[in-house]
C-alpha cells in the first residue's frame, strides 16, 4: 500500500434547511473550499483529480436516485471514475476509506471524496421514519421503528449494567455543544447546562432533545493524494501545507442489523476477539473484566458496539498505536447520541467497558482551557469532538464522515484559527488524530487515523 | 421535569398559490436581480405499496396469529435466537423451528417513545422492549405493556414478563406483545 495524504478539505455551512440551493450546489461550496484552499484555480484541479467517491445515505431523503452521478456533472467531473457508497451513519467514513484505497492502491493519485445530505425536504416525523427503515422491516421497523428508541434501549442497559448517569450522558451534551460554540460550521452553538439537557423534552426515555443530533441539509469534501498527487497538483500551482497530513490507519467492523441478534460472549471469548493489546496486558484490567462477567455482563450484548471495537483494534494496529488515550492528541467521533459517544469511549480504549459514565464526567475528553462550568477532576488528555461533534454540528448524514475528516486536516495543519476565524478549538500541536463513523445500531463502524508527518 | 414548549411545531401544507412573482421585463437589471430571489419550494407526494414477503420466516407470523411464539434454534449446537433466522450465524447450516410460548421471560432493556416516526406519533407514548428468555440465546423486540410510561424505572430491567396475543392478527411482529407476568 502507497502512502496517502489528506491535502485539503470543505465543509458546507450545516443548517436545518437550505432551500437556498440544490444538493449539488451545496456539495459545490464543500468542494470549492477545498480547491480554493490549495490555492489552484478550478480546471487545473479538474485538470489534476483522478476521479472521485460520492458519499449520501438515504434515496428517500433526496427522493431522486443516481444523485451521486448529478454532484459528480455539477462539480465538471465527468467522465472521470467515481461510485457512491452507502452504510447509514458511517456513509461519510466509507466514503473516505473508498477514497483512501484507490490511492493507497495505485488506482488513482488524485482522488477527491464528497458527500452530503439533504433532509429537510420532509417534515422531522417523516425523517424519524426514513432513518427508522434503516432497520430491519420484517422485524424492527413495524414495532415501533425509531433510532433514538433504539439507542435508549442500549443506555437502560448500561446504567443498569455499569451504573451510568443521566448526568454523565448530559455532560457530553454540554461539552460538545459549548466547542461548538467557536465553531461557525456548526448547527447549533449555544451554552448548556446539565440542568437543560435533563429539562430538554423527553424524546425517548431518558434520552431528552440535548441527547440527540438534529437533521441538517450539509456537504462536505476531502481531497486525497498520493506522493505522485503532491508532484502534480503542486505542479499545477497548489499550495500544500507543510508538514503533510497523511492517514497512516483505516480499521473498519459490522454487527448484526437487528440488535437482538447481538452475541452475548462470555470471558474467555472477549479478552481473546475483542480486547485491546492494552486490556490484554494488563492483570487489573483482566481481573476488573473478570468480575464484570461474574456479575453477569456479556459482550456486546447491547451495550457495547463490537464493530467499533473491531474498527478500533484494526485502526490502531495499522498506525501502530497501542494506548490511544496517550498517543491521540484528539478524536472526532459519531455523537448522534450521548449515550453513543460514552459508549465509544470504551469501544475506542479510551477507558474499559463500563467505564465510560466517569470517563465522560473525569475532563479527560474535555478541551483545555474552557470553562465548561462543570467540575471536571482531571485535566484534559484528548479532546473527543473539539467541533462540537454531530449533537452540535449537525448530522447531514452522508456528509457527516467527511466532516470529521475536514476538521481532523485543519486540526493537524494547524490551521483552525484561518479555517474558523477564532483558534480556541485549535488542539495544541495535534500530531494524531482519529475520526469514528457509525451506522445503524452499530452495524457498520468505520476508525480512519491521520497523522501529521514530522 | 420537561420544559414547556414555547414554539408551537412545523407541518408542510397549506394553500394553494396561483401567480409567481417575477420581473415584468427580462432587461440585464431584472436578470441580474433574480440572483438574489429566494426559492420556490414546492410539494411532491410519494406513495408507494410493496408487496412484501417474509420469506422463510413466514411460519412465525403464522404462529403469532394462532398465539403461539417460534423462536429457531441450530439443532447440533443447540443456539436458539428468538427473532427468527433461517441460517445459524456460526455454523451456517439450516436452524430448526421451536416453541417458546412458556419459557420464562424477563425485560433486557426498554425505552420510553414519547416521540417517534411518523407511523407510530399518534401511538406515542409506548414502551419498546428487548425481551430475553431462558435457554435463548439472542433477544425479542416488542411491545411492553401494562406499565406507566410516566413512571419509566431502570426497575423494569428483570421484571418477569408473559406474551400476549392480538385476537385479530395483523401478521405483524406486533401480534405478540408482552406484559408483567400476573
Amino acid at each position: 500500500m502507497r502512502p496517502v495524504f489528506a491535502v485539503s478539505g470543505g465543509v458546507s455551512k450545516f443548517a436545518k434547511a437550505r432551500p437556498d440551493k440544490t444538493f449539488q450546489a451545496v456539495i459545490k461550496e464543500a468542494y470549492d473550499y477545498a480547491i480554493e484552499d490549495l490555492g489552484i484555480d478550478f480546471p487545473a484541479f479538474t485538470s489534476a483529480v483522478d476521479g472521485s467517491v460520492a458519499s449520501y445515505f438515504s434515496d428517500h431523503f433526496s427522493r431522486q436516485l443516481m444523485a451521486g452521478i448529478m454532484a459528480q456533472d455539477y462539480l465538471g467531473l465527468c467522465p472521470k471514475p467515481s461510485h457512491r457508497v452507502e452504510g447509514g451513519g458511517a456513509t461519510g467514513g466509507l466514503c473516505l476509506q473508498e477514497a483512501w484505497k484507490s490511492i493507497a492502491s495505485g488506482h488513482m493519485d488524485v482522488c477527491v471524496a464528497y458527500g452530503f445530505e439533504t433532509m429537510s425536504h420532509v417534515e422531522t416525523w417523516k425523517g424519524n421514519e426514513f432513518i427508522a427503515l434503516a432497520s430491519d422491516v420484517s422485524w424492527d421497523y413495524p414495532v415501533g421503528g425509531f433510532y433514538s428508541g433504539y439507542y435508549a434501549m442500549m443506555v437502560t442497559r448500561h446504567m443498569k449494567e455499569f451504573g451510568t448517569t443521566v448526568e454523565q450522558m448530559a455532560a457530553v451534551s454540554v461539552k460538545n455543544h459549548i466547542n461548538a460554540y467557536y465553531n461557525p460550521y456548526a448547527q447549533k452553538r449555544h451554552r448548556y447546562t446539565i440542568q437543560d439537557v435533563r429539562e430538554s423534552p423527553m424524546v425517548a426515555w431518558p434520552l431528552t432533545r440535548l441527547d440527540i443530533c438534529v437533521m441538517s441539509d450539509g456537504a462536505a469534501s476531502v481531497i486525497l493524494a498520493s506522493e505522485e498527487g503532491l508532484r502534480r497538483l503542486e505542479g499545477a500551482g497548489a499550495r500544500i501545507p507543510r508538514p503533510l497530513v497523511r492517514v497512516t490507519g483505516i480499521g473498519r467492523g459490522t454487527d448484526a442489523m437487528r440488535m437482538s441478534d447481538r452475541p452475548h460472549v462470555d470471558y474467555d471469548t472477549f479478552m481473546r476477539d475483542y480486547a485491546t493489546e492494552s486490556e490484554r496486558g494488563s492483570d487489573e484490567t483482566r481481573r476488573y473484566y473478570k468480575k464484570l462477567w461474574d456479575h453477569g455482563t456479556r459482550y456486546p450484548g447491547v451495550h457495547s458496539f463490537r464493530a467499533g471495537r473491531t474498527a478500533g483494534n484494526m485502526a490502531y494496529k495499522h498506525a501502530g498505536i497501542h494506548d490511544p488515550l496517550q498517543e491521540l492528541d484528539f478524536i472526532e467521533l459519531h455523537d448522534a447520541y450521548t449515550s453513543s459517544e460514552l459508549q465509544t469511549y470504551e469501544d475506542m480504549g479510551l477507558c474499559r467497558y463500563g467505564e465510560g459514565g466517569s470517563f465522560a464526567v473525569s475532563g479527560k475528553a474535555f478541551m483545555p482551557g474552557l470553562d465548561y462550568g462543570l467540575e471536571l477532576p482531571e485535566a484534559p488528555e484528548c479532546p473527543v469532538n473539539p467541533s462540537g461533534g454531530l449533537i452540535a454540528c449537525g448530522h447531514p448524514v452522508g456528509a457527516t464522515g467527511l466532516m470529521q475528516a475536514v476538521f481532523a486536516i485543519w486540526q493537524l495543519q494547524g490551521s483552525v484559527k484561518k479555517h474558523f476565524g477564532d483558534e480556541t478549538l485549535q488542539v495544541k500541536n495535534a500530531r494524531r488524530g482519529a475520526i469514528h463513523s457509525h451506522a445503524g445500531t452499530g452495524t457498520y463502524v468505520t476508525i480512519s487515523i491521520l497523522e501529521r508527518e514530522e | 421535569m420537561s420544559k414547556i414548549p414555547d414554539k408551537r411545531p412545523e407541518t408542510l401544507g397549506g394553500y394553494v398559490i396561483h401567480g409567481v412573482p417575477f420581473p415584468i421585463d427580462t432587461d440585464p437589471e431584472a436578470l441580474a436581480f433574480l440572483k438574489r430571489m429566494s426559492p420556490i419550494q414546492i410539494e411532491q407526494k410519494y406513495q408507494v405499496t410493496y408487496l412484501h414477503s417474509y420469506g422463510q420466516d413466514s411460519p412465525w407470523f403464522a404462529a403469532a396469529s394462532n398465539r403461539r411464539l417460534l423462536a429457531t434454534r441450530h439443532a447440533e449446537s443447540g443456539y436458539t435466537y428468538a427473532t427468527p433466522r433461517g441460517h445459524d450465524m456460526y455454523s451456517g447450516e439450516e436452524t430448526v423451528w421451536i416453541d417458546i410460548t412458556d419459557r420464562p421471560a424477563r425485560v433486557h432493556a426498554f425505552t420510553v417513545c414519547h416521540f417517534g416516526s411518523e407511523e407510530f406519533l399518534p401511538e406515542t407514548p409506548f414502551v419498546l422492549a428487548l425481551i430475553e428468555f431462558e435457554n435463548v440465546n439472542t433477544l425479542f423486540l416488542t411491545r411492553l405493556v401494562g406499565v406507566d410510561p410516566d413512571q419509566a424505572t431502570l426497575d423494569w430491567i428483570g421484571m418477569q414478563v408473559e406474551p400476549r396475543f392480538l385476537r385479530n392478527s395483523k401478521l405483524k411482529p406486533t401480534d405478540v406483545y408482552f406484559a408483567p407476568s400476573a
